[in-house]
C-alpha cells in the first residue's frame, strides 16, 4: 500500500486517483412511466404525502435463500427489532402492497419500456425472465423481499474515447418511501410501493468521481430518451458503488441528485483509504484479528454522579452505562476518515442503527477532545475496568437490551477495523459525506418467486421493440445542429418525448425546424407556467395543431393559442376553437379603437403609445393574426397619423 | 439414460443440450451462446415449464432463462449443491414448562422450496422449528409428529379420523397441550370434524397455519406458531380452536371455536373469523385475554372421548336460482346418504327441486338445511316454501354452518343408519354449532368508506 496522503477535494488529480486504485461503478433505479404498478393495478405516481387512511404494523424475520444460507444484512435487521408501521391511502394501495394478496401478472408495458431500455443499451434480452424475491428486512416493503427480474444482461455506452460497460438490467418494484426512523419503531409511507422502476448496474470502470457523474447523466439521458420513465424528485435514484486498491465493494445508497455524486465518492474513497492505513497502524502496533482484543463491562454504578449530560440524564431515566475496552487503541478513535469526520463515527454509526440508540451522542469516548466525563471519572472508569493508558475506552448507554447491543457492536466494528474496510450500505448525507446504513447485502438474498411462474419473452416481442426503436440523443443532436435547432433548445429536445414528435412535424410535414422544436419545448412550459396542466398535452395534440396550422387554419400565433385552449379542455378539442382569421378592415378598426384608448390615457412618455396600442390590440386578437403583421399595420397608423397632423 | 437428479426437471431440448456437455444442476458453468456469455449456476427446472430453456443462477444471486438452442459451449467450472435446510438445533428441555405436542398435517407453517413444481412444500421437525422460531422454547418443551404431508385440500376423512385418534392417544399420555398445523383452506372442516371427534378433552386443542409462507420474511407463520403454542401450555380453554391473525397487523391472535369459524378471504392474513359469535378469546405473546366466559375448563385428568366415525358419502349442495332436480337425483343415484343443502335467505330451493326432495326422503337420503348467507338461522316456518320442504323431510339446522353441517352429517352418519337417530346427533348441540342465541356482536362486517368506520380504521390498526 502506498503512503499517498489525500488532498483537499479539488486539489485531486486523475493521477491521484489512480494511484489509489479508484474504482466506482453506478447501480441507477429509474422509474417507468406506466398508467399502473407492477403486480397489481394501482395507480402509480400518485403521491399523498400527509393523509393516510390506516396503519398497518409488522415485523421481520430472516429467511433462507434458494442455496440454504442466511443473509447478513438480513440477520443484522433482525438484530435491530424493529415495529415496522406502514401508513396507507386507499387510492394508491391495495391487499397486494400489504402482502395480503398474492402478485398479479406483471405489467406487460413495464416490461416493453424495460426491454426498449435493455437494446439501447446494447444488451442481450433474457429468453425466459424468472421473477426473483430480493430479501430486504429493514421493513421498506411489506412482503420482506422486492419482486424483480433480470430483463437484460451485458452491454455497454460509448463514453469519451470508450466504453462503459452494463452488467445487467432489471426490472423491479420501489419501496415504501420513509417518514422516521427513530428508536425501535420505523413508519413508511407505502403510494410509491409496487411502482415499476428499473435498475441498471455498471462495471465498475468509472476512473474519477467525476467520472462518476458524467456517466450518470449521461445514462440518465439516454433513457430519458425513450419519453417512457418518470422525471422529477425521487424519479431517478443512484447506488454509487467505491472501492480503492484493497479496499471492498462499498455501496452509497440512494443518491438523489447526480451533482452530490463527485463530493460523496471522494469522501468515501477517503475513508477507505484511510481505514486501510488504520488498519497498517493497528498491525504495527501489533494488533490483528487474532490478538484484538476487547471486553465491556457495566459501569452505571461508577457513573451516577457524573455531570456529563447525556449520562445524567440516562442514569436518572433507569438506563445502564457499559464501557468498551479496546486493548492498545489510544487515540484512534480520532483517526480521521472522511472531510471532518473521524473513525469514532464509524462506532457511533453502528451502534444508533444496529442498537437503535437514535439520540446523539449515543457513544463517548476517552480519545475524545470534547467535554466529556471529567479526568477523575475517566480514571474510576480506567482502574475499574483495568485498563491502562494504551487503552481506549466507549461508553454506550440506553435500556439494558440495547446497551448490552450496543457495546457488542462496538467490538464488532472495531474489529472489522484490523481487517480494513467492512462491506457496508452506506447512506449519502447533505454535507457529502457518507454514514452506515447497513451491512452489504450478498447473493444470499435472493430467492426465486413462487407465487409467479417464469415468463417466456418471444422473439416476435423482441422483433417488435427492436423496431421502433428510438434514436439515440447524441445522433439526434447532431441532426438538430444540421438543420438549425436553436442551441438552447437542442439538449432538451434531444431527450424529450416529443422528440419523435418533431421528426414527424420536421421530416413528414415540412414545418419549419426552429417553429416546431421552439413549440414542443417552450410551449409546455409557458403553459405549465400559466397553470394549465400539461398532463393533457401529448404528441397527437401537437400533430393536430400543426395540421391546422398547415393548412393555413391558423396563423403562427394561432399555434399556442389553440393548444391553450385545448389543454383548458382537458385536452378536447372542439371546432369552436379555431379562431377566425381577421381581415385588413377589422384590423384597422382594432388599431383606431386601441389608439382613442391610448389617447386618453396620461402617459408618462408619449412614446410608449406605439406598443401600448400594439399590446390592446394583440389582446383582442391574439390568435387570429400573426402578431409581426399587426406591429406593422400598428407602425404604418402613427406614421399616417403623424403625417395628417403635419 | 435420464438421470432425473443429476438433470433435475429438465426434458426435450434442454435436456438434450445439457447432457451434451454434461452439465448436470448445480454445476458452476461458463456458458457461450449466440446472445453473449454468461456465469453462474445451472438450476433444477420446474416440471411444469416448457422444456425450451436453461436456468441459470447470476453471481448477483437473480436467476434466468436461456434459450437451450443458442448455447454453444458449456465449460464446467464446479459444482456448488444448494442445502435449503433450515439450522436445525435440538430444542431444549425446561423440566418447568409444560409439555406441547404439535402435530403436522402439511400446509405452510413450516416450507421451503420444491423444484419439482416450483412451489413451497410442507418442511417440519421440531430442530427447524426451534432453529427458525426459538421463541417456541419460553413457553414448552415442544414434541413433534409429522402425521401426514398434505395440502389442506387433500386432507379428508382418513386424515381426520388419524388425527382425532392420534390426539386422544396423547392426551390419555398426559400431554398439556396439542398444536396441529393445518393448511388453511380447510382448516375449519377439520377444526369442525376434530370438535365431534374428540370430545371433552381436558386440554386446549389448537389449529394453527399461515396465510404467507414461511419462507417470506413478512409471514406470520412465527407469530401464529408462538401464539397457539402459548394457548396449548397456558390457556385454560379445553377446546378444540383455530388460531390465527386477528389483525392483518402483528399485533394478537384469535382463537375461534372450532364448529364456528370459518376462512373468510383468500389470502388475507387476518382470513379467519367466527362467525354468528364472537371469538372464544384473543392472544399475544404476553397474555390470553378472554373474551367470554362459557368455554370448557382445562382438567388435570388425562380422560377423553373419542367418536372416530365418518360416512363419506355426504355432500353440500350450494344451491342457485334456476338450479335442476338431477343436481340431487344424480347424489341420490350415486348412493350418497346424506346431502347438506345452502339455501338462500333464510333456508329456501326453487320448487322444481321438490321432486327431488321428495326421492331422496323416499330412498332414505338425510337432507339438511343450512343458509348461504353464513350469518342467521334457518328458519323455514316463516315462508310456506319452508314449511312445503319440511314436509319433504328437509331438516333444518338453526345457525349451524354449511361445512360444520356437512362433517357433521358425515360423522353422524358413520355411527349410525337410523335416520331418527342421525337427526338426534344433528340437532343436539355438541361443541357450539348450534347457539341458542345470536349475539348483536357476531355480525359485524364494517363497511369502508362510512365516517364512523374510517374514522374507527384510522385509529385502530386492522
Amino acid at each position: 500500500m502506498s503512503d499517498f496522503v489525500f488532498k483537499p477535494f479539488d486539489e485531486m488529480t486523475p493521477d491521484d486517483y489512480a494511484e489509489i486504485g479508484f474504482k466506482s461503478g453506478l447501480e441507477i433505479h429509474q422509474q417507468l412511466l406506466t398508467e399502473k404498478k407492477l403486480f397489481c393495478r394501482c395507480p402509480a405516481g400518485k403521491y399523498h404525502n400527509d393523509v393516510y387512511h390506516a396503519e398497518i404494523l409488522r415485523h421481520m424475520r430472516p429467511t433462507l435463500s434458494e442455496l440454504g444460507e442466511y443473509d447478513g444484512t438480513a440477520l443484522m435487521e433482525f438484530k435491530t427489532k424493529k415495529d415496522i408501521i406502514y401508513r396507507i391511502h386507499y387510492d394508491t394501495v391495495c391487499t397486494y402492497e400489504m402482502d395480503d394478496t398474492p402478485p398479479f401478472e406483471i405489467n406487460e408495458e413495464a416490461l416493453d419500456i424495460a426491454l426498449e431500455i435493455g437494446l439501447l443499451l446494447n444488451a442481450s434480452l433474457v429468453d425466459e425472465l424468472h421473477i426473483s424475491r430480493k430479501q430486504y428486512l429493514d421493513g421498506s416493503i411489506p412482503t420482506g423481499f422486492q419482486r424483480t427480474a433480470i430483463t437484460s444482461v451485458g452491454g455497454f455506452i460509448p463514453y469519451k474515447d470508450r466504453t462503459i460497460g452494463i452488467i445487467q438490467m432489471s426490472l423491479e418494484e420501489d419501496s415504501c418511501r420513509e417518514v422516521s426512523d427513530f428508536g425501535h419503531t420505523r413508519i413508511y409511507l407505502t403510494d410509491r410501493l409496487g411502482m415499476p422502476l428499473i435498475e441498471t448496474v455498471t462495471q465498475p470502470e468509472m476512473r474519477t468521481p467525476q467520472e462518476v457523474a458524467e456517466v450518470n447523466e449521461l445514462l440518465r439521458r439516454l433513457v430519458n430518451s425513450t419519453g417512457k420513465v418518470r422525471n422529477g424528485i425521487g424519479a431517478a435514484r443512484q447506488d454509487v458503488n467505491v472501492s480503492v486498491r484493497g479496499g471492498t465493494r462499498v455501496e452509497i445508497k440512494g443518491v438523489p441528485r447526480i451533482p452530490m455524486i463527485p463530493l460523496l465518492t471522494y469522501n468515501e474513497a477517503m475513508r477507505q483509504w484511510n481505514l486501510l492505513r488504520l488498519r497498517d497502524e493497528l498491525n504495527k502496533r501489533g494488533i490483528n484479528t487474532d490478538t484484538f482484543e476487547a471486553r465491556y463491562f457495566d459501569v452505571t454504578k461508577l457513573l451516577t454522579k457524573t455531570r456529563y449530560t447525556p449520562i445524567h440524564n440516562a442514569i436518572a431515566e433507569g438506563k445502564m452505562v457499559n464501557c468498551v475496552v479496546l486493548r492498545g487503541w489510544r487515540g484512534l478513535l480520532r483517526w480521521q476518515t472522511q472531510t471532518d469526520t473521524y473513525f469514532s463515527k464509524e462506532i457511533s454509526d453502528r451502534v444508533r442503527v444496529i442498537a437503535c440508540l437514535s439520540v446523539l451522542p449515543n457513544i463517548a469516548h476517552s480519545d475524545s477532545r470534547s467535554e466529556t466525563l471529567s479526568s477523575h471519572e475517566w480514571q474510576k472508569v480506567r482502574k475499574f475496568v483495568s485498563a491502562g493508558d494504551e487503552d481506549t475506552l466507549v461508553l454506550v448507554w440506553g435500556d439494558a437490551r440495547d446497551a448490552d447491543t450496543g457495546a457488542k457492536e462496538i467490538i464488532i466494528r472495531a474489529k472489522e477495523a484490523t481487517i480494513g474496510v467492512p462491506s457496508e450500505t452506506r447512506q449519502a448525507l447533505y454535507d457529502g459525506t457518507t454514514g452506515f446504513e447497513r451491512i452489504l447485502p450478498g447473493p444470499q438474498r435472493m430467492y426465486p418467486d413462487t407465487d409467479l411462474p417464469p415468463k417466456k419473452i418471444t422473439d416476435e416481442r423482441k422483433l417488435r421493440i427492436k423496431q421502433n426503436l428510438p434514436k439515440y440523443f447524441w445522433e439526434r443532436e447532431s441532426w438538430y445542429k444540421s438543420i438549425g435547432v436553436p442551441a438552447d433548445i437542442i439538449k432538451d429536445l434531444s431527450v424529450s418525448k416529443y422528440a419523435k414528435t418533431f421528426e414527424i412535424l420536421v421530416e413528414e410535414m415540412g414545418i419549419s425546424p426552429v417553429l416546431a422544436a421552439n413549440a414542443l419545448i417552450n410551449f409546455p412550459k409557458r403553459l405549465k407556467k400559466k397553470g394549465k396542466d400539461i398532463s393533457f398535452l401529448n404528441s397527437n395534440t401537437f400533430i393536430q395543431v400543426f395540421e391546422f396550422f398547415k393548412n393555413k387554419l391558423i396563423c403562427k400565433d394561432g399555434i399556442f393559442y389553440l393548444l391553450e385552449l385545448i389543454v383548458s379542455n382537458n385536452g378536447i378539442f372542439e371546432k369552436e376553437f379555431i379562431p377566425q382569421h381577421c381581415s385588413q378592415s377589422e384590423l384597422l378598426y382594432e388599431i383606431r379603437q386601441a389608439s382613442k384608448k391610448v389617447e386618453k390615457m396620461k402617459l408618462y412618455d408619449e412614446k410608449n403609445n406605439i406598443t401600448l396600442t400594439l399590446s390592446l390590440v394583440m389582446k383582442n386578437l391574439f390568435g387570429r393574426i400573426d402578431g409581426c403583421i399587426v406591429a406593422k399595420e400598428v407602425i404604418n397608423y402613427f406614421a399616417k397619423e403623424t403625417e395628417n397632423e403635419q | 439414460m435420464n438421470n432425473s437428479e443429476d438433470y433435475k426437471g429438465y426434458r426435450g431440448r434442454s435436456l438434450e443440450v445439457l447432457q451434451n456437455f454434461n452439465a448436470m444442476v448445480w454445476s458452476e458453468v461458463y456458458l457461450e451462446t449466440t446472445d453473449g456469455t454468461f456465469d453462474g449456476i445451472i438450476l433444477p427446472r420446474s416440471e411444469t415449464a416448457d422444456d425450451q430453456h436453461i436456468v441459470l443462477k447470476l453471481p448477483s444471486g437473480y436467476n434466468i432463462g436461456l434459450r437451450a438452442d443458442k448455447v454453444q459451449n458449456i465449460k464446467i467450472l464446479g459444482r456448488k449443491i444448494a442445502q435449503y435446510k433450515i439450522p436445525e438445533k435440538e430444542f431444549p428441555f425446561n423440566p418447568k414448562l409444560p409439555k406441547v405436542k404439535l402435530f403436522g398435517t402439511g400446509g405452510t407453517i413450516a416450507s421451503r422450496l420444491d423444484y419439482r413444481t416450483g412451489a413451497v412444500i410442507p418442511a417440519f421437525s421440531p430442530g427447524e422449528l426451534y432453529g427458525s422460531v426459538p421463541e417456541l422454547a419460553d413457553y414448552c418443551n415442544l414434541e413433534t409428529e409429522k402425521l401426514y404431508g398434505v395440502f389442506s385440500e387433500n386432507m379428508g376423512p382418513e386424515q381426520w379420523i388419524g388425527t382425532a385418534k392420534a390426539i386422544a392417544r396423547e392426551i390419555e399420555k398426559g400431554v398439556h397441550g396439542i398444536v396441529i398445523g393445518h393448511g388453511t383452506d380447510t382448516m375449519h372442516h377439520t377444526a369442525a370434524v376434530l370438535s365431534f371427534m374428540i370430545q371433552n378433552s381436558p386440554v386446549p386443542i389448537v389449529m394453527v397455519g399461515s396465510q404467507r409462507s414461511s419462507d417470506r420474511p413478512s409471514s406470520d407463520a412465527a407469530l401464529n406458531l408462538i401464539h397457539s403454542v402459548k394457548t396449548a401450555a397456558e390457556s385454560d380453554i379445553a377446546e378444540v380452536m383455530v388460531c390465527m391473525f386477528g389483525p392483518t397487523s402483528d399485533e394478537y391472535g384469535l382463537l375461534h371455536r372450532g364448529t364456528r369459524v370459518r376462512k373468510m378471504h383468500s389470502s388475507y392474513r387476518s382470513t379467519f373469523r367466527t362467525i354468528g359469535d364472537i371469538p372464544i378469546a384473543m392472544v399475544n405473546r404476553q397474555k390470553i385475554t378472554p373474551l367470554r366466559n362459557d368455554y370448557k375448563r382445562r382438567r388435570n385428568d388425562k380422560k377423553v372421548d373419542l367418536f372416530p366415525y365418518f360416512d363419506d358419502r355426504v355432500a353440500i349442495v350450494y344451491y342457485y336460482p334456476n338450479m335442476k332436480p338431477d343436481i340431487i337425483d344424480s347424489l341420490i343415484d350415486n348412493g350418497y346418504r346424506g346431502i347438506v343443502i345452502a339455501g338462500t335467505g333464510l333456508g329456501h330451493v326453487n320448487k322444481p327441486l321438490y321432486p327431488a326432495l321428495k326421492r331422496a326422503q323416499d330412498n332414505n337420503v338425510a337432507v339438511y338445511m343450512t343458509v348461504q348467507t353464513l350469518w342467521g338461522y334457518v328458519q323455514m316456518y316463516v315462508y310456506d316454501t319452508g314449511r312445503d320442504m319440511m314436509e319433504l323431510g328437509v331438516v333444518p339446522t338453526a345457525n349451524m354452518l354449511p361445512e360444520v353441517a356437512y362433517v357433521k352429517l358425515g360423522w353422524a352418519l358413520g355411527q349410525t343408519d337410523d335416520l331418527n337417530e342421525v337427526r338426534r346427533i344433528m340437532l343436539t348441540p355438541i361443541a357450539g354449532e348450534i347457539t341458542e342465541r345470536e349475539p348483536s356482536n357476531g355480525y359485524l362486517i364494517f363497511q369502508g368508506g362510512i365516517p364512523e368506520v374510517e374514522e374507527f380504521i384510522s385509529k385502530v390498526r386492522k
